[in-house]
């Protein structure tokens, strides 16, 4: 697709005064959208994006594949006594993990953004201020539920067998969903807040790795010591990776759900209105 | 404090914006009349961007404030975002989207139904030439195509005030004209431009009131005339056929046109800069008169060229520095107002 830059400007037949002005007598505006259709249609441009550069679900298809196969076969002879048995614990437990990592990308999309000027075109626009961000978080959320698909799928080809059948396997892809668009408020910050994608990257592994690998997605608390269990125990990852094990096993646990939808309404309205801040002033 | 706007797209009263110790903008002051071309001229630093990205309500000053046709800059951010729209240095559009999708995407934002949206934009890339190319990426766009995708995105819904900065930086000369058309083109259906560039000869084509503006200030305004005749009326270059004629030659136009004249390194060349003593005869005028002493002296002249004051000259003239020196390093140098000059 080279000559489109090199043989261009001889092509381009030059503008008529009559075909713009037929086209600016109009000075008619339609209607302001909904923040709801803004931020749909900002969505609807993070699918655009997946269309035109599909290499950017590698980390939503092959890195979760990567990761059930990896942690099933490590860790399952030793902890559960073979991969079968492990599997059954790990997998919601694996699902959580992985998909909570991979909403980390979002901070560096937003930041890449920012660099181009379509960041200042939408800025100046007259539509619902968060509708940018939400589009954004809209967007992660199909990524979520290809990871999620992913990795269910490869769970029941090594012998995942959820006993709350489809409707709890449902439930607990939609309470990750939900939980990781939450989640992301803080990746939009840092997306907004820091310099390059580099320091975006590595605040993002900083705070990703412990969060969730100090959690109960690969075994139980109990064998940790006590001030390890404290942190665990309380970490919304663990609450997270309980209600999707329970909803998944038929268990319909309200407690960790409680927690979980908690800690996801803390993240919006602690981290939402500090990147709406940030968006603003930038 | 809301004043009284008739008449005026913008108007600003001591505008600053600081980055860190840095006063980029240093109190602006602009009044830009409604239906007009207003050029904003300035190196590189000057502060241009910095006062049209606050205008646009991109950034929030520091200090002062300006009212877009009445509404608070601030405050009323976005009845301001409602009637104004921005055509930035770097595309303004989508890369990794096609032409087609970045309009349709623009103008679901500013409220049109999907059909509606999808009409506009086949119009829009239509009549700037861009159909061939409308389900390419842009990142697969020239930077003439980038451009005019980057204004038909500004005119999606036709704003009463066009931000256009620096809209021919990097382009060919042809791609150049192309965007001066245009730009009138959208200003004869009545839309105000703001229009900030580099160049002289882009302000002189476009603009009928211009401010140079320099390390955050607005240190002359006016009309083209004004301006230009605040720093002569521009230069004569001559190449002679004989290096031994130049001394006389020199010396002729000094006489005749009351001209600084400057020898070049090349042994044959001439540069003449016309005063501004003479600015109620053309420049034209100038150097006709001056090829005509030269003839009359038995002089050869191979070459002539008649050159408009360079942005270069107006700011040696108004700021008694060069353009490149404008990264402000001190205020020191800053104490005549030259504004003075200009407003005749």
């Amino acid at each position: 697709m080279s000559t489109a830059t090199t043989t261009e400007s001889k092509d381009l037949a030059p503008v008529t005064a009559e075909s713009l002005a037929a086209l600016l007598v109009s000075k008619e505006r339609p209607p302001r959208p909904s923040a709801w259709s803004a931020s749909m249609t900002f969505g609807w441009r993070a699918v655009l994006k997946i269309k035109h550069v599909p290499e950017q679900l590698f980390d939503v298809t092959a890195f979760p594949i990567m990761m059930v196969l990896m942690y099933t076969y490590l860790f399952g002879g030793a902890l559960a006594g073979s991969p079968e048995e492990y599997i059954q614990f790990l997998l919601p437990g694996i699902l959580v993990m992985s998909v909570v990592m991979i909403t980390m990308y979002t901070g560096v999309s937003v930041n890449t953004d920012i660099e181009k000027g379509v960041f200042d075109r939408f800025r100046s626009l007259p539509i619902w201020r968060p509708s940018t961000m939400v589009g954004y978080l809209l967007g992660d959320a199909l990524r979520y539920t290809i990871a999620s698909v992913v990795m269910l799928t490869v769970g029941v080809v090594l012998g995942y067998r959820p006993d709350g059948g489809i409707v709890g396997v449902l439930a607990g892809i939609a309470l990750l969903v939900l939980f990781s668009f939450a989640f992301s408020w803080i990746w939009t910050m840092f997306g907004l807040m820091l310099r390059t994608e580099k320091s975006v990257m590595g605040v993002s592994m900083m705070v990703i790795f412990p969060l969730t690998f100090l959690s109960n997605v690969f075994v139980d608390p109990k064998t940790m010591p006590g001030w390890l269990q404290a942190f665990v125990n309380n970490s919304p990852i663990t609450h997270l990776a309980s209600a999707v094990r329970g909803l998944m096993a038929g268990d319909w646990p309200t407690a960790e759900v409680a927690w979980s939808l908690g800690w996801a309404g803390l993240f919006v309205l602690v981290f939402g209105p500090v990147t709406m801040r940030l968006y603003n002033r930038k | 404090m809301r004043t009284q706007t008739s008449g005026l797209a913008i108007e600003t009263a001591g505008l600053v914006k600081t980055f860190g110790g840095t006063r980029a903008v240093d109190g602006v002051d602009l009044s830009v009349p409604a239906g007009t071309v207003y050029g904003v001229l300035g190196p590189n630093g000057a502060g241009k961007t910095t006062t049209v990205k606050m205008l646009a309500t991109l950034l929030r000053p520091d200090g002062g404030e300006a009212h877009v046709f009445g509404h608070d800059i601030v405050r009323e951010a976005d009845e301001v975002r409602g009637r104004v729209s921005l055509t930035g240095q770097y595309a303004s559009v989508d890369e990794d989207l096609t032409g087609t999708e970045n309009l349709v995407l623009l103008g679901r934002l500013l409220g049109h139904q999907k059909r509606a949206a999808r009409d506009r934009a086949a119009q829009l890339l239509e009549a700037f030439g861009l159909t061939e190319a409308a389900a390419k990426q842009v990142k697969q766009y020239s930077g003439g195509m980038r451009r005019r995708i980057d204004i038909a995105a500004s005119i999606l819904n036709t704003p009463d005030l066009l931000f256009l900065d620096e809209p021919t930086t990097g382009l060919d000369p042809r791609s150049r004209n192309q965007v001066w058309d245009i730009v009138r083109a959208v200003v004869s259906q009545g839309t105000t431009v703001l229009l900030t560039t580099q160049y002289l000869d882009e302000a002189d084509q476009l603009a009928s009131r211009i401010a140079v503006i320099d390390r955050g200030r607005v240190i002359a305004e006016g009309t083209k005339g004004e301006l230009k005749s605040s720093v002569g009326a521009g230069s004569v270059h001559l190449r002679l056929r004989d290096p031994d004629q130049r001394d006389l030659a020199a010396h002729l136009l000094r006489q005749a046109l009351d001209a600084k004249v400057q020898p070049e390194p090349d042994q044959v060349a001439l540069t003449a800069r016309l005063g501004t003593a003479a600015s109620d005869d053309s420049a034209a005028g100038q150097a006709a008169r001056a090829l005509n002493e030269l003839a009359r002296a038995g002089i050869t002249v191979d070459n002539f060229s008649l050159g408009q004051p360079s942005l270069d000259e107006v700011f040696l003239a108004l700021t008694g520095h060069d353009t490149h020196e404008s990264g402000r390093s001190d205020d020191s140098g800053r104490s005549h107002d030259p504004k003075d000059e200009v407003a005749a």
